[in-house]
């Protein structure tokens, strides 16, 4: 498109039929410790994918 | 719901629901703002052409607002975007929401707390010294080995499990820490899992032997320091009030050039005496050769002497966008440096059921003291309301437990309206109850930094798309 570009993400809506397979770290888990997010994390299942 | 910014010369727009995220021109970022604002297609494209011309006659030639822009072919684009779910979509999240009480959880992650003392004496320290407002001590070995029994037992099929050696400082109690590691690994394959630990340290602790196990057992290490010099040693001093600086750095360059490309942070804290705390990252990128880095406001109350100000703030977020624009540079140049808070996987970030889950505090995560009590997290440790039970008897407070299953981003009604809560997923229970007495608060300095974190880090992305 020309006016529009669109990055490539994940479908949140679609993720809510094949996610939850709860691989994925608990959110504090590794550098912050104080105030988390999960937007920094990776679904597990991505990265075997 | 959607959020539109400008930033670094591009304009973005997120839509929360899908998780879509849009570089749009001009035109299309102003006929977007216009349909969100409930305005028709046909009062868009009016106002639109009404732009255009004022624009366009008031500015110089060549510098118009929207150049040769046609707002049919513009609203032709944003329908087929709105066609393929990808703009303006609904929540269609919050029914599963509620229902969370009835899920199963499973314990997937321990920090243990291994020693409740510290080598240092840093007086911004959420861990009072280590401490955490109680005695002093150090976990037996028994109590560790049980606390691992503990989770493998509550982890269900869960395979990869994930311990971090916390404290106070862990490396005081550095053969407890081994022990245990040498125990999971002689379990693990029995019962098909996977141990994965993480080392948080100040530093002061590391031997050839520490990094020779860290760099083989710890999937993670993070290492505790404050950037430059003087910052450091303001708060980071050992018991005579010595800064730790000069001990530590060329232990940590030591550890981190035998690591191999394994993961680790530099870990630092900012408070009121830096908000310039770019400084102190490119200084430990710079003048120490670090390029895993992650800095983090201070948790301190108000009126704390090194409690961010409002004033500091505005500074904190010129900051965040100083960093996000230097680290495109520095990406650009062959020479990039990461910072936890920017690492966003847009196609492979977590699915939605870890969007709207929460934290995993009190659930899937747990915090386990040398005497084998359980907290939701290593923030709650040593506030008594807060204890879960212990690793002998398991999780005995099942209200509490359950409070915190429930205490995820539709739980909390501040976060209603924003935008950025499918990234932050509710934001940290403990930073709530601090600043507000109840877990299901917001800590609206902590948001309003995430927030900007987020739209640094969503930019960043679409920099690096170009």
């Amino acid at each position: 498109m020309k006016h529009i570009e669109t990055l490539n993400t994940r479908d949140l809506a679609a993720s809510l039929q094949n996610g939850g397979c709860g691989e994925c770290q608990t959110s504090c888990q590794s550098a912050c410790k104080t105030s988390c997010g999960i937007a920094n994390q990776q679904c597990e299942k991505c990265m075997e994918d | 719901m959607i959020h539109q910014y400008k930033l670094n010369g591009y304009n973005i727009v997120l839509d929360v629901f899908s998780g879509s995220v849009h570089v749009v021109d001009d035109m299309s970022y102003d006929a977007i703002a216009l349909l969100d604002a409930g305005k028709t297609e046909e009062e868009t494209k009016t106002q639109l052409l009404s732009a255009l011309s004022r624009y366009n006659s008031a500015i110089p030639e060549g510098e118009e607002k929207y150049g040769e822009q046609d707002p049919e072919e513009v609203l032709a684009e944003i329908a087929r975007i709105r066609e393929q779910g990808k703009l303006f979509t609904e929540d269609i999240y919050e029914p599963e929401a509620f229902d969370f009480k009835k899920r199963s959880t499973v314990v997937k992650a321990l920090c243990l707390h291994v020693a409740h003392t510290c080598n240092l004496n840093c007086n911004y320290c959420f861990a009072a010294q280590g401490k955490f407002h109680g005695q002093a001590g150090v976990m037996r070995f028994e109590t560790g080995k049980r606390a691992l029994d503990f989770l493998i037992e509550n982890s269900g099929t869960r395979r990869n499990l994930e311990v971090d050696f916390f404290g106070g400082e862990p490396l005081m109690n550095f053969e407890v820490c081994r022990e245990l590691v040498a125990y999971a690994r002689s379990v693990e394959r029995e019962h098909n899992k996977n141990f994965r630990f993480t080392l948080t340290t100040n530093g002061i602790g590391i031997t050839d032997e520490v990094i020779e196990w860290a760099n083989r057992e710890c999937g993670n290490v993070v290492l505790s320091l404050d950037g430059r010099k003087e910052v450091n040693d303001r708060f980071r001093r050992d018991i005579s009030g010595k800064g730790s600086y000069d001990t530590i750095v060329p232990k940590f360059q030591k550890l981190v050039a035998a690591r191999g490309g394994k993961n680790y942070y530099m870990r630092g804290t900012f408070t009121h005496y830096n908000p310039d705390f770019t400084e102190d990252l490119f200084h430990m990128a710079d003048d120490l050769g670090f390029t895993e880095l992650s800095m983090e406001p201070v948790v301190a109350k108000e009126g704390d002497p090194s409690a961010l100000t409002a004033e500091d703030l505005a500074i904190v977020s010129e900051q965040y966008e100083l960093l996000a624009k230097d680290m495109l540079r520095r990406k650009k140049e062959g020479r990039p440096i990461t910072f936890y808070h920017y690492m966003l996987d847009l196609s492979g970030g977590p699915c939605v059921y870890k969007r709207i889950s929460g934290c995993g505090s009190g659930t899937e995560y747990m915090a386990v003291t040398p005497w084998g009590d359980l907290y939701p997290c290593h923030q709650f440790v040593g506030e008594e309301a807060y204890r879960l039970g212990d690793i002998w008897n398991g999780v005995t407070n099942t209200a509490l437990r359950d409070e915190f299953k429930l205490c995820n981003v539709y739980a909390r009604p501040d976060c209603k309206d924003c935008w950025a809560k499918l990234y932050c997923s509710g934001g940290c229970a403990a930073n709530a109850m601090h600043a507000t007495g109840d877990i299901h608060g917001v800590y609206r300095q902590g948001c309003d930094l995430f927030r900007k974190r987020m739209e640094c880090a969503i930019m960043m992305k679409a920099a690096e798309s170009r």
